[in-house]
């Protein structure tokens, strides 16, 4: 007697068909601009040490015998060896993995489109993921730019880069019933941005004009992989980042790549300590990576769009499981 | 009692939170582009009935909280407190004191199966069944020949209920009610 499993795919045919519609026009868009597609594995003998980010990992058995191996939470890594090897403009359709995140619009394993492009300024790399999101969903965007700061002042009444803790945690308990005494600092702004700012970023009236909300300028802290850089206006560092949201939705997070090995090299030790704090294991950190950093990486810029979000979006539904065959529960 | 995480909040979960045992209704993971991810979490208070909204970090952690949800048939009260009896077979006994009873003393029949939540093996609420017959004890004279159409009057049932019913139902009749809003159904 065969148990009675749900063996059915989450997503009708009709969304499967949708779906591979529009990957294929995906590789069509970077087809027409040169940008070179890749492959790169998902298995790494270095893993993502953000803090805030969970790697699955496995043991494997190769030639050295049995080693720790982590699985992508993005291509990122070894795509900015392609790059230190001069591939120039280079795109991914990969698989990531990110332990834990599941829910309406997150599955474990998800699909990025992730893309750099030497030469590229921030702004420049926005157009064109703008022009990417355009074709994919058949409708023109419009554009509005957003500053984090003002963000949170128009949304808040705070400024979020000198906000006194008292006042965040007053906040944090006003608009998420949340104590946050003994939080970090950005986990409060965190907090505040996905309950407070997030919700109404992209809101569409659904006009034949799409409208997307860009959020850019972000506090230094939240840099991740990306240049700081001083803004004199503001008199704070800031982090050479931006986001776009549609629909409430976060789809795509570009950088203006770090370059500089030894920076990143700080970085990654800063963020196992972090891990540590947080009680979270420690993860071998991508030596090929700093070396390739050390090799030299054209100046360049790189975004990444999740794809699952954007075909959700695209075809009118609140669940990512519409779109993927068999998300977690069914794989 | 285990603890679970907030990767395990299931609709139904049984958890404590500010001392009160709750039932999880609804669990949301959010997480904001590279932050922090939270879950957004409804919760059901078993005590109080009222459902409350709070926001985890996730991987946070709550204790679980003893709470089963048992078949029992009333037998009697004693003015202070109301006696269950289990249906299992045990013959084992709880008693409801007036808060778990709450709203619920006037469908209170005896022989009528409940549902009583135990916490920690102490009865915290009383669920009747949806629907339930009860006789009329106390109504004015039915109207003659009027059985469809509408007015209505009040009519007081054998467990101290008030309901409307249609004029033309009598004394001594025994009526279907909806317990979940205390509306007249049909004649039993």
């Amino acid at each position: 007697m065969i148990e009675s499993t749900d063996w059915t795919p989450s997503a009708s045919l009709e969304a499967l068909r949708f779906r591979a519609d529009r990957l294929r026009e995906i590789r069509r868009f970077f087809d027409e601009r040169q940008v070179l597609e890749v492959e790169t594995p998902v298995l790494g003998h270095g893993g993502s040490v953000d803090p805030l980010l969970d790697s699955l990992s496995l043991e494997a058995r190769g030639p050295k015998g049995l080693e720790r191996l982590w699985l992508a939470t993005s291509p990122e890594f070894h795509m900015k060896r392609l790059l230190a090897a001069g591939s120039g403009p280079i795109y991914q359709l990969a698989r990531a993995f990110r332990d834990g995140e599941r829910g309406r619009r997150h599955n474990l394993e998800f699909t990025l489109l992730e893309w750099y492009r030497p030469g590229y300024g921030l702004e420049l790399l926005r157009e064109e993921c703008v022009e990417l999101i355009e074709r994919v969903i058949e409708r023109p965007v419009q554009l509005r730019v957003h500053r984090y700061r003002q963000l949170f002042r128009d949304a808040l009444d705070i400024d979020p880069f000198d906000v006194g803790g008292d006042e965040l945690a007053r906040l944090a308990a006003e608009f998420a019933a949340v104590d946050c005494a003994g939080w970090e600092r950005d986990d409060c702004l965190d907090l505040l941005f996905s309950h407070a700012i997030e919700p109404a970023l992209g809101a569409d009236p659904g006009g034949p004009v799409a409208l997307l909300d860009a959020v850019v300028d972000y506090p230094a802290s939240q840099a991740a992989l990306a240049r700081k850089r001083f803004d004199p206006e503001d008199g704070a560092e800031l982090a050479a980042r931006f986001e776009l949201y549609w629909q409430g939705v976060e789809l795509a997070n570009g950088y203006h790549e770090l370059l500089d090995a030894g920076e990143q090299a700080t970085r990654f030790l800063a963020d196992n300590a972090a891990r540590r704090l947080r009680g979270k294991p420690e993860v071998d950190i991508d030596r090929a990576l700093l070396a390739a950093l050390d090799h030299g990486l054209p100046a360049c810029s790189g975004v990444a769009l999740g794809v699952d979000r954007l075909l959700m979006l695209a075809a009118g539904e609140a669940r990512i499981d519409a779109v993927i065959a068999f998300p977690f529960e069914r794989c | 009692m285990a603890s679970y995480s907030t990767n395990e909040f299931k609709a139904g979960l049984k958890v404590m939170l500010d001392g009160d045992p709750c039932s999880i209704v609804e669990n949301e993971f959010v997480k904001p582009g590279k932050g922090q991810a939270f879950n957004r979490v409804r919760l059901r208070n078993l005590m109080t009935g009222r459902v409350w909204e709070r926001t985890f970090k996730s991987g946070e952690s709550l204790e679980g909280a003893d709470v089963v949800d048992l078949d029992m048939e009333y037998l009697y009260t004693d003015g202070e407190m109301w006696h269950f009896m289990k249906t299992d077979g045990s013959f084992e006994q709880f008693a409801a004191d007036k808060k778990a009873i709450g709203d619920n003393e006037k469908w209170l029949k005896e022989q009528v199966k409940y549902i009583i939540t135990l916490w920690n093996d102490n009865p915290i609420s009383v669920t009747p069944p949806n629907f339930i017959e009860l006789e009329v004890i106390e109504t004015d004279p039915g109207l003659k020949g009027d059985t469809a159409q509408g007015g209505s009057k009040p009519a007081k049932l054998s467990t101290g209920a008030v309901v409307r019913v249609p004029l033309f139902i009598n004394q001594g009749e025994v009526l279907k009610v909806d317990t979940r809003t205390g509306d007249y159904v049909s004649r039993a």
